[in-house]
């Protein structure tokens, strides 16, 4: 009999179906355990890959306690292309619909995070704008400068504190998270991505800039922010970050209407 | 058919190895007896980064193979696009000596399974990778290696052997055939034929490169040896003794060590392809 | 503060960041480390990859597990947390038969 990758496939997935029949050892006897060899080949290789993709969730969770969370996760959400550094966007969103782990409300945003580090390792490279031009502006032109950010730049806002949480899994000797929301910033200088934590003010700041809002109504958002939260948005600061991140990749003066 | 006038690939007959990243320092420091590399084309589908950069500073020392592993040319269903919009974007960029992938399927349903899944060998499944090896080439705009796959079990259904499968594929195609003689070691251990006589029935005219790799030794429920293609450990001794046997016949061919699991420092690696190299030295021109 | 002491502020603090730039621009010029930064280290910044290796290993997972107290969220202790505690969820009893999507 004929056996189709519909039935092969749902086999693969479900151990408790059958073996599809029509499939031999070469020597006339039934395939049985044999299947199991490409059972065992998906569910651990993607086992394996979403364990390099998401070390801090693997770390979090502890080996076992991930190998068997996300032996339902693959099952539910099998990759849909073959490039596997993209494996597992869909992770986040699982982790906080999956009741067993709905007091760790914190795992999504590390998932999240680790995913935009993938992200920003793979991203188009760049070169950094020079920076000089913006001295020769008068303060009304600059109020009216926009900028072009990296394309491997990536910005995290999160209730929980999530740099904190990816630090103490990731750097010996790092202290322990305490409570609190953070906002993270994940800069790719050259080729290694960074996450850095942001100061108040910040994150609105690098959103409004990367929306194409001039630096005045980006420095507004960013100050409104701020003083919400009791403190100054320091603007060189800021600028600084993005400069010596090579994040800014052209500078378009306000002169042009 | 294909018809391109260029030739199979552009790999010389020397030891190649399978790139990882961790290598990268080393083989520019000292590559030893590697004369050209191998990278998985789904490694480098990004826009930039270390990858990209990786291997655009490599291929400028060295012939790279692109080898997809992941375009399910076996698959019931149409090609999907964006991935073979994908490889020849990384073809046209790098402009590889030579470009391979699997006869398998790894996508059914747009679930991508990550696994080499076998297919059965009959007249439609052979029609069916034959369009698909057709569709990639014309997208490609060259021609491609087909490698033969490592099997666990048989189809009762089949009414090809796999050598004649693959031979009629390269015959109606063009394409050029890559041989995993670690591959043939185990699945004739696995399915009880003799991996010689597979060797005299495979058209070695159409070998463009040839594949080395380590296996695990499991056993099935009846207590029958059943090979894994782990890729984890050295190439078995007779593993290199069946490459002898396909050499003396094919003569020197481009030959890959494969070691994609628990990879070793470079000079294993290394040590490897030296091996590889006194088996080419004994083959035949 | 009016819009010209802000404007005024405002490029101060921008050529503040400018001039705080202090690396020259021949030091920036360094070569591109293309390499991993550590010798043996895996490129593990780069999520995963593939492989066309079959895994030796057969441990499929069985129909049932259990969560256990392993992984470092046993230390991280968030007071927004429901109940209070970091620890894994009470030895729940799982049937791995969950949504399957």
């Amino acid at each position: 009999m004929s056996v189709d990758q519909t039935h092969f496939r749902t086999a693969l997935l479900d151990s408790a179906a059958a073996v599809p029949s029509g499939l031999s050892d070469g020597a006339g006897r039934p395939a049985g355990g044999r299947f199991s060899v490409y059972r065992n080949n998906v569910a651990v290789s993607l086992t394996e890959a979403l364990e390099d993709s998401f070390p801090v969730i693997l770390k979090l969770l502890g080996e076992e306690n991930f190998r068997a969370i996300m032996g339902v996760f693959l099952r539910a959400h099998p990759p849909k292309s073959p490039v596997l550094a993209r494996y597992g966007a869909d992770l986040p969103g699982f982790l906080e619909a999956f009741p067993p782990l709905a007091h760790l409300p914190y795992l999504a945003d590390v998932a999240r995070l680790e995913l935009a580090l993938i992200r920003a390792y793979h991203a188009a490279d760049s070169r950094p704008a020079d920076a000089s031009i913006l001295q020769s502006l008068s303060p009304d032109a600059l109020l009216q400068t926009r900028f072009t950010l990296a394309p491997a730049l990536e910005l995290l806002r999160s209730p929980w504190p999530i740099h904190a949480i990816w630090r103490f899994n990731s750097e010996e000797a790092a202290p322990k998270p305490s409570p609190g929301a953070q906002d993270v910033l994940i800069i790719r200088p050259d080729f290694d991505p960074e996450p850095v934590l942001l100061p108040p003010g910040a994150a609105p700041f690098i959103a409004a800039l990367r929306e194409g809002q001039p630096l005045g109504p980006a420095h507004d958002a960013a100050s409104e922010a701020a003083a919400e939260a009791q403190a100054e948005f320091d603007l060189t600061q800021c600028l600084s970050l993005l400069l010596s991140a090579k994040a800014i990749t052209d500078i378009h003066s306000g002169t042009t209407p | 058919m294909f018809d391109a006038d260029q030739p199979h690939n552009r790999l010389p007959p020397l030891p190649g190895v399978g790139y990882k990243p961790q290598h990268f320092s080393a083989i520019l420091a000292d590559a030893g007896p590697v004369g050209w590399l191998e990278i998985h084309a789904e490694n480098y589908m990004g826009d930039g980064g270390r990858p990209l950069a990786q291997l655009r500073h490599l291929s400028n020392h060295f012939p790279i193979s692109v080898h997809g592993v992941g375009l399910s040319i076996g698959g019931e269903a149409a090609l999907d696009p964006d991935h073979l919009a994908r490889l020849k974007h990384l073809c046209d960029w790098l402009n590889p000596a030579s470009f391979s992938e699997h006869l398998a399927w790894s996508t059914h349903d747009s679930a991508y399974l990550n696994d080499l899944l076998p297919l059965p060998y009959t007249d439609a499944t052979l029609t069916r990778v034959a369009d698909h090896v057709d569709q990639l080439q014309e997208v490609l705009g060259r021609r491609m290696l087909l490698e033969n796959p490592s099997s666990y079990l048989a189809f009762d259904e089949s009414t090809w052997s796999e050598t004649g499968f693959l031979a009629e594929i390269s015959r109606r195609t063009g394409c050029g055939l890559l041989l995993d003689v670690n591959n043939v070691f185990i699945s004739a251990t696995n399915l009880g034929y003799s991996p010689q006589s597979y060797i005299d029935d495979f058209p070695l005219m159409a070998v463009g490169e040839i594949h080395l790799g380590g296996h695990d030794e499991d056993e099935d429920d009846h207590g029958a040896p059943l090979l894994i293609d782990s890729h984890g450990r050295e190439v078995a001794d007779p593993v290199w003794a069946l490459l002898d046997y396909t050499l003396a016949r094919s003569g020197a061919r481009p030959l890959l060590i494969e070691w994609d699991a628990d990879v070793p420092e470079w000079p294993a690696l290394a040590a490897e392809a030296t091996r590889a190299r006194h088996h080419l030295a004994q083959a035949p021109a | 503060m009016s819009t010209i002491a802000k404007s005024v502020a405002l490029a101060g603090a921008v050529t503040a960041a400018i001039t705080a730039q202090t690396i020259p621009a021949a030091a920036m010029e360094k070569e591109k480390c293309f390499g991993v930064s550590l010798a043996g280290q895996n490129d593990c910044k780069a999520g995963a990859g593939t492989t066309c290796a079959g895994t030796s290993t057969v441990d499929y997972q069985g129909n049932a597990w259990t969560l256990v107290d392993k992984g470092t969220c046993t230390e991280i202790e968030l007071p927004a947390q429901a109940d209070g505690s970091a620890r894994m969820g009470s030895m729940e009893e799982l049937d791995r038969d969950l949504p399957q999507g």
